[in-house]
Parts: structure tokens; sequence; C-alpha cells
């Protein structure tokens, strides 16, 4: 027999949301409300496996009583709060986040950035041609992933991969301070001299295309890389006896990108390095 | 955890210095050699992990005897401590007093913010930089206000060694610098903190009243001049009869926000949890604030008893002062005083007799103005980077490692002290209803003598500066610091409250009066505020991180325009400067844009 677990029953929060009442568990999220009141609510350094960081601020909403704005994302709902996500001080913030984030990093593998642009009618140019931009060159120094600072919009959640909530390899961190810090391993070294595995859980939660692996890296730059072509295979990795489901990427007949689904109870969207990057195996033709 | 550490090896200096802090290694799992036991057992675990909390100290340790943090170094602290090698980094490279590239032992900070630029310490950096060349054998570096205003403009020379030097050259000259730098040990003393007392010896001071007559280092004479009579009320209130005075007497925190300090110590003596804590916040680095280093020079006994007070309350047995790094001589003399009070039973484990017990440590910050912001106060302490936490949780809740935790402003603390000696009923008279008691004001810039002065609330703002002496060709009055707002010289009957600021739409913020003549281009001013937020952004969030970029950016690029050439630049910084205050995580990017919108807004720059 299959147990099922139902989890302990939670008691509902009453609150406003934009003038209608919602009512959502106990302990959920303002963003969680929206979410299941179908209002679309941008975000880029929340993760559905991560503890809210809050660090972006593109999902702040007014909350009455509140001097500022307050993330969606972690801030908890409570009984009566009123809560509005479409005022002007709300667009406002989020126009002003997109474009500060648009003029200094590069959002181009960014999913759904320039949709938010567009509806928020952001105009990142409008800072003029001195604005300070990430100008790093992408750093290749394994042949698995690649880190390209110019895309990185510092949201923590690849640390955040890589230490305690997953990994626990803490093998980067945010080193330096204001526009200057970057995520690096110990004294800026290349990944190959740190403490890095290579599980590229890291890469599996970046929201910007600034971690990416190798491969994909290589097909983007080649200009062959086209979602539109590729099917999803979902299997079991026959590696070790954990058995991670695993999502196989395939574009022309070939693997491209391996993950995991974010929902498994087995890894939550993590694998390890032979999961992730060790499919060569299965295509040699030879 | 499976730490991974470099192939670099620590130098003998680096590894005593590490020693010094922590002594010496168990086994090689903390970096001794190895012998045949460790390979039997391992150790390590969270006993080794919970002392996360010495890193910064660790830094300190490092820094102090060699002058920057190598990569042996910083390994070998690292296996001290349990710390993955890229977190330490992360923390090391957060400070600007530290440095984890190669740099000469002796280091000369010179102050370029506000009340020195004014007097002139563009040309002398200029001239120091000249005569300390590479090959001098020392670094200059250009940094934020050293809390030094009274005596613009100044520098603070820091040679690395066992032990550390330090000496400050203020005022400094081009000479006098360069000598110091030179030869710390020789550099003439300081003077006592009493010079920054313009009102010293007048019978109707408070707070100040013991600084210049007291001796700083006898607790004879704190004892002699009514020190420790305000404990004794306490203990004999009890924690709650002593939160009881402290709310009646209507004290509010003097950091800046104004928060009523006996709701904050109820709130927090009344969780659950334990342990609890108390901290000082002695991180005084809003730009143009200098009254808790003359505080904490000065009178040093007193702030440990009102921690000692605070503690009680609270129902906390440690308690941490947070220092700025940049206040040597503030770390030595509360340093000092916190001995003298454990030597004589005035802390330790039956203070007094009375069976309360209560520890007191100093931990230093290593220049990063977020750090004065509460909860990156508490990362900072507990070894992580000075990054605000979100908020809720407050940290009356879940504080410093996780637990209830009051903190307060080394003003606030001292303030508790009259509140017991006289009683709540006779404080709350001093001042106006809604701000009671004295309040100290750190005033510098224009005028002609310069310090902390002592007034009750509700003095006006003209009051103030005649008594400090303004100069002819009053400009502007910064209120609060880089994160409070100018006003106009006509507006000199602002009473100086907390609510007839916010009436009058400014801030009191930490008690900063800056004064400029009409000799200061205004521009200039107000692109070193953009440049010193943009530099103290510790960059979590997106607002701050970039916003702080962009409205230097735009102010630089209007420094020279007026009218209409600057309307679409200043049209934009309203923009950023909104979404900066509704969107950021901590008030450093709340306020970024105050000084600037109230430039524009009060003082009509630009136009």
């Amino acid at each position: 027999m299959t147990a099922i677990p139902l989890g302990v029953p939670r008691r509902l929060v009453e609150f406003t949301l934009d003038g209608r009442e919602a009512r959502v568990p106990e302990g959920a999220t303002v963003l969680d409300a929206c979410r299941a009141a179908g209002k679309d609510v941008p975000t880029l350094c929340q993760g559905d496996t991560l503890r809210p960081k809050n660090a972006c601020r593109v999902c702040v909403v007014e909350v009455e009583g509140s001097r500022t704005l307050v993330p969606a994302c972690s801030r908890r709902a409570e009984p009566g709060m009123e809560v509005r996500t479409d005022t002007e001080r709300v667009r406002h913030s989020r126009k002003i986040v997109l474009e500060l984030l648009a003029s200094s990093a590069d959002l181009s593998t960014t999913p759904r950035a320039a949709e938010w642009i567009k509806e928020y009618e952001a105009k990142p140019d409008r800072f003029g041609p001195g604005a300070a931009r990430l100008n790093d060159e992408p750093r290749i120094d394994n042949e698995l992933y690649v880190r390209d600072y110019a895309k990185c919009i510092l949201c923590y959640k690849c640390v955040d991969a890589c230490g305690d909530q997953w990994q626990n390899s803490f093998a980067i961190s945010v080193a330096g301070r204001g526009f200057d810090a970057r995520i690096a391993v110990e004294h800026d070294a290349p990944l190959t001299d740190s403490a890095c595995v290579f599980c590229g859980n890291c890469v599996e939660v970046c929201p910007t295309g600034a971690l990416s692996a190798k491969r994909e890296f290589d097909l983007r730059a080649a200009g062959d890389w086209d979602e539109s072509r590729q099917t999803e295979t979902t299997t079991v990795c026959a590696y070790c006896g954990v058995g991670c489901t695993l999502t196989l990427h395939v574009q022309d007949n070939e693997i491209v990108k391996v993950t995991s689904p974010h929902d498994n109870p087995v890894t939550h969207g993590n694998l390890c390095i032979k999961g992730r990057f060790g499919y060569q195996h299965v295509q040699n033709r030879g | 955890m499976d730490l991974h550490f470099g192939d670099g090896k620590p130098t003998d200096e680096e590894r005593a210095a590490v020693d010094a802090l922590l002594g010496p290694p168990e086994s090689a799992w903390e970096g001794a050699d190895r012998t045949d036991a460790d390979l039997r057992w391992a150790r390590g675990g969270r006993a080794a992990r919970d002392r996360r909390d010495l890193l910064l100290p660790g830094l300190h340790a490092l820094n102090d005897r060699v002058g920057w943090i190598s990569q042996g170094g910083l390994g070998y602290l690292c296996r001290r401590l349990t710390v993955p090698p890229a977190e330490a980094y992360g923390v090391a490279t957060f400070y600007a007093l530290f440095s984890v590239r190669p740099r000469p032992a002796t280091v000369l900070h010179v102050c370029t913010d506000l009340a020195c630029v004014t007097a002139g310490a563009e040309e002398v950096c200029a001239g120091i930089e000249a005569r300390l060349g590479p090959g001098s054998g020392v670094g200059v570096e250009r940094g934020p206000c050293l809390g030094l205003c009274e005596r613009a403009p100044a520098a603070l020379a820091v040679r690395a060694g066992d032990p550390v030097r330090t000496a400050v050259s203020a005022p400094a000259s081009v000479a006098e610098a360069v000598d110091t730098s030179g030869a710390p040990d020789a550099a003439p003393e300081e003077p006592p903190a009493v010079a920054a007392v313009p009102q010293a010896g007048d019978p109707s001071l408070t707070l100040l009243r013991r600084i210049g007559v007291v001796d700083p280092s006898s607790l004879d004479d704190y004892r002699a001049h009514g020190g420790y009579t305000a404990l004794r009320r306490a203990f004999a209130l009890g924690p709650a009869g002593v939160i009881r005075e402290v709310t009646d007497a209507g004290l509010v925190g003097r950091g800046g926000a104004a928060f009523p300090t006996g709701r904050k110590w109820q709130a927090t003596a009344s969780q659950p949890d334990h342990p609890h804590y108390l901290v000082c916040n002695a991180d005084e680095s809003e730009p143009g604030t200098f009254k808790d280093r003359v505080l904490m020079e000065g009178d040093p006994f007193a702030l440990v008893e009102a921690i000692t007070i605070a503690s009680y309350a609270v129902c906390a047995h440690r308690a941490f002062v947070y220092i700025r790094g940049e206040y040597p001589r503030a770390v030595r003399r509360v340093q000092h005083a916190i001995d003298q009070a454990r030597a004589r039973g005035l802390l330790g484990d039956d203070i007094l007799g009375q069976g309360y017990h209560l520890d007191i440590e100093i931990r230093r910050g290593a220049g990063a103005y977020i750090c004065g912001e509460e909860t990156a106060l508490f990362n900072s302490i507990e070894g992580y980077r000075g990054e605000p936490r979100s908020k809720p949780p407050f940290p009356v809740e879940k504080g410093l490692f996780g637990k209830p935790t009051a903190e307060n402003n080394v003003e606030t603390l001292v303030n508790v002290l009259p509140v017991l000696a006289m009683g709540a009923p006779a404080y709350a008279a001093i001042g106006t209803a809604r701000s009671t008691g004295p309040k100290l004001f750190c005033v510098s810039g224009s005028v002609d003598r310069p310090g902390v002065y002592e007034l009750p609330f509700g003095a006006t703002l003209g009051e103030l500066l005649d008594l400090a002496g303004v100069r002819a060709g009053l400009r502007a009055v910064l209120l609060g610091g880089a994160a409070g707002g100018f006003v106009r010289p006509d507006e000199l009957d602002l009473p100086l409250t907390f609510e007839g600021t916010r009436e009058a739409g400014t801030t009191l913020g930490s008690g900063v009066v800056m004064a400029f003549d009409d000799t200061v281009p205004l521009p200039r001013l107000l692109l070193r505020i953009a440049e010193f937020f943009r530099e103290e952004s510790c960059g979590q969030c997106v607002p701050c991180r970039v916003g702080t970029v962009r409205q230097e950016e735009a102010l630089r690029r209007i420094a020279d325009r007026t009218g209409a050439g600057a309307a679409d630049d200043i049209a934009l910084l309203r923009e950023v400067g909104q979404a900066m205050r509704d969107a950021s995580i901590c008030g450093l990017g709340q306020t970024a844009w105050n000084a600037v919108e109230s430039a524009i807004d009060r003082l009509g720059a630009w136009t």
C-alpha cells in the first residue's frame, strides 16, 4: 500500500488581496496567494526549491500600514492584511528595478525578462551610454559549465544551492561589496581549484543563464540552441542506487542538457556530476 | 560539509596571530601537524563550527599583524574555525579595512567625507599621495568619515605588527600626516575627549557631565562622580521596574530611528526563547557623527554600567559592544573599563552580590557603514557578511544568533543612567512632551567651535548654531548626516525634536548638524554623498546596488549644469530615488536619496 502523506492540517489565513478576499494556508507567502489567485507577479531571485532571499525586489507589493513596499516572495500572509499588487507605486518600483537590472546586466537569456520590460514600460536605455555595466567576459575554466558574469544579477540562488540549502559544498560565495560584488570562489581562483564538485545544482537554479552548461553555452554561441526543436524525455539515472529522476533535453536526436524535475521528492531538482553531465556514453555511436 | 582548503601555508607570523586569538590547534583537523591519533579520531562537526563568530576577530588578527590577509593566512583561519574558505573570502572582501592583496604594513586612511572635504581634505590628500607614492612603505587610502569631524581634516595611520599601532592626525596637514604615518609611535598624543566638548564644565550637562572631569581609566574616579548608583537603583527596582522607569521616562532610541527603548526591552524580556542578548551598537559610521566616540573615550565606565543595567532588564547574560574599527582609542578605553569592572566584581558572576551574572565582549567593525544597521550588525558579529536581514522577524524575536536581542545605540544606553538616577518623572520633564531628555548634537563644518553639544530636546537649530559660533555666509545645514537632509539658513527656528523635524519634512537622525557656507559648491557635496552610498551599499538588493550607481552617474552629469540642462536628470533622480526608498531592503537604500532630494526641493540646487 502506498502511504500518502497528508501533512499537518493547517489553518487558513484570510486577508485582502487587491480588494478581494484571499484565503491561504497558514505559513503561505503573499506570492503563494497571488499565484493561487492567478495574478502574475514577476520574480527573479525567488526559487521553488530555495528559501526566499528577497534580493531582487521585483516582486514587491504594497501592504497597508507598511512604510515601504514589501517583497511578496518572503512576506508571510497575515490575517487581516491588505495587499495591493498593481498600484502605481508598485508598478513604479518594478519598472525601475527592471531598468536598473537591464541597464547593468545582460538579460537576453532571462526567461520572461523582455515580456516584463514591455509590460512595465521599462526603458533601460535612459541611463545613457555611460551607464556602468557588468562587462566581464565569460569564464570558461572547466569542461562542464560556464560562468558568464555579464548576465549575473547577484540573486544569491547559486550560493544558497551550493551551501546549506542543498549541496553543502560551500564552494562559492558573494565576494566584494555593492556594485563590485561578484559570486566567486576563494581568492577568485578557477573552479577547478575550489571545493566545487561540479554537481551543476547552481546552474539549475540560475534565473538568467549566467551559469550554463558548457554544451548549452557552445550551442548558443554557435546559434544552434533552439528550444522549440527540443523534446524532453523522463528517465531514471542508472549510475547508482538512488535512482534520481532525469529529464533529458534532446535536440536533433542528441542530448543537449539534463535536468531533474523540481517537484521530484528525491532530487528536488538537484543531481550530481554524473547524472547532470555524464550522458556522453548514451550517444557514443562509434 | 566537506571543506576544501587550498595549498597555501600560513607564515609563522600569521599562525602566531591566529593562535594568539584562538589558542594553539588541538589536532591536524584544526591545522596542527598530523599525528597518528588524528587518523583515528576526526574532530569537527557542530562543536568546531560553533566558533564561527570568531571569524571577524580572526580576520582582524591577521590584518593587524601583517597588514593584509593572505591565502595561507585565511586558509589557516578557516581550518581553525571550520569555515568554508569561499565564505571567509566573501567576509574578508566585504570590509574596507581589510585587504586580500599585499599592501604596505602601514596604511594611512585619509577622510574625504563632508566635514573634511570642506576643510580642505582634497588638497591634503593630494599632497599626501604625492609624498607617499609607491615605494614609500605607506599605503594611502581615501575613505569615508573617520568620526573626527570636530578636527577636520583627519587621517588615521595604522601600522601592522605586534601589537598593531595607530595614530591620528587631526587636523591634518600634509607634513603632519606624513610624519604620523612614518612613525605612529612617535606621534603626539591625541587631545583628550573633552577637547570635543565645548560646553565642558557647564553644570547643566547630564550626559557629558563627567567628560573631562573624571579620569576615563579610573573606576574609583568614576564611582566618586556618581558612578554605579544607577546600577544599585536598577537592582532595587528589579528588571520589570527598570523597564517601567525607562518606558515612563519616554526614552527613545538615539541612533536615528527613535524607537521607544522601553518597548524594545519589554518585547525582548518577554520572549520565551533563551538566551537573550544585549548588543550595543557603537558602529557610529554616519558621516558627521562622533558623539558615541566622545562618550566612549571620555566616560567609558558609564557605557559599561548602562550596558549592565540594560542586560539586567532584558535578562541577558552576554552582551556585545560593536565598535567601529576606525575608533582604536574608544576600543582601548572601553576594553580597559570592562576589564576593570570585571576585576572589581561589577561584571562577571555575581555583580554587586546580587547573583546576576553578565559578561561584555567587544567586537570591532572593519569599515562597513552598513554594519550600523541592526541586523547587518548581527550578521557581522556572527561571522557572516554584514548584509541586513529581512524583517520580520524583528531582532526582539530573532536577533543575534537567532535569539531575542535588544540592540541599542551608545547614547541611548548612556541616557538610562540619568533616567534611573533622577527617576522617570524628572527625566521626562526635560525636553518636550514627545521627545524627552537631553540630546547630543555633533556640530561641525562652518562653525567656530565644532564639537558635541548637549541640549534638551526642543532647543532650536539657531540656538545650537549660535552656541557653536556659526560663521557668516551660511548656505545650508545638513541634519542627520548623509542619510539626513538639508535645511535652509532661514529655517533656524526649527525645533530640534523628533516630531519637530518630522513635521518640517526633515530628520534629526543621529544628531548630525553640519553647517556649510556659500564657498562650498553644493553639487560637489551631493556627489560626495552619492559616492558614499555607492561605496557603502552592501549589494544585496537591486534598488540600492544599482540605484546608488545610477544616482552618482546622474549627479556627475549635472555637476556643472543648471536649469533646463539638469531637468531631465533631476527627473530621473526622482524616479530612481523613489524606487530606492520604496523597495530597498534596509535603511541604507531607503535613505540614499534623502539628502539629494532635500537639496533639490529645499535648497533649489541646480536652478
